[in-house]
């Protein structure tokens, strides 16, 4: 058997605690049954569930805190502290030491510098420049989300980041929005992802990178654009069945003229009796010259026309709708358990997300504690981002990855990467859209490439790149004591074929088990 | 064949479907290669609108010039138009041959002028106003609609175009490497998979691999052979063709590159080595399809066109119609066909487009109806809402 030769090569990397549970857990029979497990699988199965992927020492926080406790702080997180190297390197860059308004005005300069030159070769490299510049603020956002997905002790609220940022989904291509994605994760998204829905809703609606993406900041007085209006019904809120009508929607876009981005620093110049009306807080700015100060109605309710505080009250009422707690609890339930949510779970969540006014926390604690929830594991298709963090995870634990290109890549190729989503609907949560032949093909070559330690995510970037030595750590004492009972005969038959550490880790990466949460 | 044989054998694609399509498409004569240029290229460069002074005063820098002795001039057309030069040696044979058209004044109603939206609202294929469903491109519908139609997105990523139902491969062939996981592996992890629900889509993940590397190993004996191997997207193209001749029937890929608002050149420069890079691509697909050539045919799009007066970077903005190009063994080309207006400043879009007389979905509804026989109902789920026209391209 591998697992044999495996020990035999690679003892002097195993710590002594590490080794007796590993030589114990050997000794042990491997069932290989999905149904009985005891209480250290049940730990596996639970931590697995509940976060981007279990590791060993998210396992050990568990079993440390004890079930209630972990799920408690994770539903209310006080502190998410990251390994100190990982934070420097969050904190050094662009996005974090430049606020929003500073770093577009900085954008906006390098492009009219650009444009301004008379050269066409000049021109067209300081373009290139500038693009460059704007890709790289981009990597930034995503490189940050992804070591938090990988480090953070927070795993819900990071879960829960995604989760919005892909129901609030922009695309990363329009204009300068690779220079907002940084702010809008970190300002609009992540502070409110265990919150209240209402605040969140706020925060994303006058975010400049949701008004640009859906082109708001066009939306006037006299020249409607209804793209964010109708968004904001049948993705954000109250879904496509919502019961909303065109005539809402051409209303709801009455309300949201006027929002829009400034980025200059002074304000716009307003006419002397509507100063007063005039809000600007950054880069987002609403200009009551291009609002429509009519009355409106909406969803069957009067809305008097008032300036910015009609959309207070236009989201106030969006939020408070029975069919946006319906619409989210469903979605959330998609993404946490299944792609078809049991009817009565859901209703449950929707019924407590209303008496909550919205308390995301509590609409999750309904689902997370729910029977249905605990005797789900193993059914939920893992989409690629899942699928990637938590191979990387489970391979390299606490240890910090040097590049997240490599994981970057991965996401590109499944389809999946961040802040990629072309169309504002977000990337699908359900197994049919990740489960082809090309997508199970490529997740295979990826299960390979970090099988074999030869993905290149210990390889730094710039350009002396430096290469840390780092082999897998699958085969440890969490696999042998609780993952490899969870374990189907066929899959430990396949692992007992592995002809090398490498490709024992690659079979365990590509194993049916690893596909689902 | 001819082309009334062609549209009957088209009309016969066998029902069958399933995880077989690799094999079940073999019978499906009828072939469709979606080619998008993103990023907008310049129309009036590679058709150019030969008959109208006022392209000349708004060119000063950048027009091409009629077509002369010069190898510099445009390659004649019609009276009214004439071919980019870059195309002198891939392309416009097959103009002359008869197995090229051209549709100007193409494009779609969307007037955002900006790519990444136009390129959505094009591949979605769906009505400007009212709901959207951004699960669903067209390419996607047909497919559905042609029952066996072996689709595949010759891309990374699965492009919005073939989003839907219909259950889509892609493998981007630019970048094709080996596969990681060899036979013996493949069998061991499809022995994972045996008796759960992924059984056969794991094992068609693998065959898929195997069959393509296969299909491109003759590609390796030629390129020993050849004293110059094909580069770029010329052999992405070579591998299209091949797989397009035995195992797909829809095919799309993309080509990048064409935003150009700064020196975008003329006979010769940045965009002139697109279109000759482009032109070497296509015009290798009647050489790989060989005989299936008949049946093919190959539309090539892109999301708008490009103002058009040069602007003061010599090069070329955003702007509105385009041009449509189709190919095939069947095509009824050599013609510049459609609506079409003189191109002027008075006729100009805004000012500063070339108008869009042809609508997108009106145009390729109509030739799809031709090339696959839809019935009105099928056509109306392709494109739903439009009104085909039949530019009587097949």
């Amino acid at each position: 058997m591998f697992v044999e030769h495996w020990r035999m090569t690679h003892l002097p990397l195993l710590g002594a605690a590490t080794l007796s549970l590993l030589l114990a857990s050997c000794a042990a029979p491997q069932t290989g049954q999905n149904q009985q497990f005891s209480a250290a699988d049940t730990a596996y199965q639970q931590v697995n569930h509940l976060t981007w992927g279990a590791n060993t020492s998210a396992v050990e926080h568990f079993r440390q805190q004890g079930a209630e406790q972990y799920l408690q702080n994770q539903l209310h997180p006080a502190r998410c502290p990251l390994a100190p190297e990982l934070q420097q390197q969050i904190d050094g860059m662009r996005i974090t030491t430049t606020p929003l308004l500073e770093l577009v005005q900085q954008m906006e300069q390098q492009r009219k510098e650009a444009d301004a030159l008379g050269n066409d070769e000049a021109k067209k490299a300081a373009q290139q420049a500038y693009q460059q510049e704007l890709n790289r603020l981009r990597r930034e956002s995503t490189t940050r989300h992804i070591l938090r997905a990988l480090y953070s002790p927070c795993q819900v609220q990071e879960q829960m980041t995604w989760f919005w940022l892909n129901h609030f989904s922009v695309h990363q291509g329009k204009g300068n929005l690779r220079a907002m994605l940084g702010d809008y994760e970190e300002n609009a998204i992540r502070p409110h992802a265990l919150g209240k829905f209402r605040e969140l809703l706020g925060a994303v609606a006058t975010h400049p990178a949701m008004l640009r993406y859906l082109d708001n900041e066009q939306n006037a007085a006299g020249k409607i654009n209804e793209n964010f209006a109708r968004e904001l019904m049948e993705l954000h809120t109250l879904g496509v069945d919502g019961g909303y009508s065109q005539h809402d929607v051409q209303e709801l876009a009455r309300v949201l003229t006027g929002a829009g981005i400034n980025s200059n620093a002074s304000n716009s110049l307003q006419k002397k009796e509507l100063q007063a009306l005039y809000v600007r807080r950054g880069a987002f700015e609403f200009s009551p010259n291009r609002h429509d100060f009519g009355n409106k109605s909406l969803l069957g309710q009067p809305l008097q026309g008032k300036g910015l505080a009609e959309l207070n009250e236009a989201l106030d009422r969006l939020a408070a709708h029975p069919a946006t707690a319906r619409f989210i609890s469903h979605k959330l339930a998609v993404y946490w358990l299944a792609d078809e949510p049991p009817a009565a779970l859901v209703k449950r969540m929707a019924e407590a997300f209303q008496k909550s006014q919205g308390d995301i926390a509590a609409t999750l604690a309904v689902l997370l504690n729910a029977p249905e929830f605990a005797q789900a594991s193993g059914r939920k298709f893992k989409d690629p981002m899942r699928y990637v963090v938590s191979a990387v995870r489970l391979a390299y634990d606490q240890k910090p990855i040097l590049n997240t290109g490599p994981i970057l890549n991965w996401l590109e190729r499944m389809g999946e990467p961040l802040y990629g989503r072309v169309t504002p609907d977000g990337y699908p949560l359900t197994a049919n859209a990740w489960d082809s032949p090309g997508q199970m093909s490529t997740r295979f070559e990826i299960a390979k490439a970090i099988g074999s330690g030869s993905a290149g995510l210990f390889k730094s970037d710039g350009p002396q790149p430096q290469e840390r030595a780092a082999f897998p750590q699958l085969a440890n004492a969490l696999y042998f004591q609780s993952m490899a009972a969870t374990l189907s005969p066929a899959t430990l038959r396949a692992l007992e074929q592995a002809s090398s550490a490498q490709e024992w880790n690659t079979f365990l990466l590509s194993s049916p088990e690893m596909m689902v949460r | 064949m001819h082309r009334r044989h062609f549209l009957s054998s088209a009309l016969a694609w066998p029902l069958v479907s399933g995880p077989t399509r690799l094999y079940a498409a073999a019978n499906s004569p009828a072939r469709l290669l979606f080619v998008f240029l993103r990023g907008a290229y310049d129309a009036a460069s590679l058709l150019v609108p030969i008959s109208s002074n006022f392209y000349y005063e708004s060119r000063p820098d950048i027009a091409l010039a009629r077509p002369s002795a010069d190898l510099a001039s445009s390659l004649p057309m019609t009276t009214d138009w004439g071919l980019h030069p870059a195309l002198r040696d891939s392309l416009y044979p097959l103009y002359q041959r008869g197995e090229l058209a051209f549709v100007p004044f193409f494009g779609t109603d969307d007037i955002s002028r900006s790519h990444f939206e136009t390129q959505e609202s094009i591949e979605l294929g769906q009505p400007l106003v009212g709901h959207k469903d951004y699960s669903s491109g067209f390419l996607n519908r047909l497919s559905t609609v042609l029952t066996g139609s072996a689709p595949m997105a010759f891309t990374n990523q699965l492009p919005s175009i073939f989003k839907g139902p219909a259950q889509v491969p892609n493998t981007a062939l630019s970048t094709l490497a080996k596969p990681a996981i060899d036979v013996r592996q493949s069998d061991i992890i499809a022995s994972m998979y045996s008796g759960t629900r992924l059984a056969s889509v794991v094992q068609e993940g693998f065959v898929m691999r195997q069959e393509l590397m296969r299909e491109l190993a003759t590609e390796m004996d030629a390129a020993s052979r050849q004293s110059i191997s094909a580069k770029g997207f010329e052999l992405e193209a070579r591998r299209i063709g091949k797989l397009m001749k035995d195992s797909y029937r829809l095919g799309f890929v993309d080509v990048g590159g064409w935003d150009t608002h700064v020196g975008q050149g003329g006979a010769t420069g940045y965009l002139a080595n697109r279109l000759n890079e482009l032109g070497q691509g296509l015009a290798a697909l009647p050489q790989e399809l060989g005989r299936a050539w008949k049946d093919t045919v190959v539309v090539v799009v892109s999301e708008f066109g490009r103002t058009l007066r040069q602007n003061g970077s010599r090069g070329t903005d955003h702007g509105h119609g385009s041009v449509l190009w189709v190919m095939g063994g069947s095509v009824r080309g050599g013609r510049v066909v459609g609506e079409q207006i003189a191109v002027e400043r008075t006729t100009l879009f805004q000012d500063r487009d070339l108008p869009v007389l042809n609508n997108y979905r009106d145009t390729l509804g109509g030739l799809f109806q031709r090339q696959f026989g839809l019935s009105q109902t099928q056509l109306a789920q392709v494109f739903p809402g439009a009104s085909a026209r039949d530019l009587g391209l097949l």
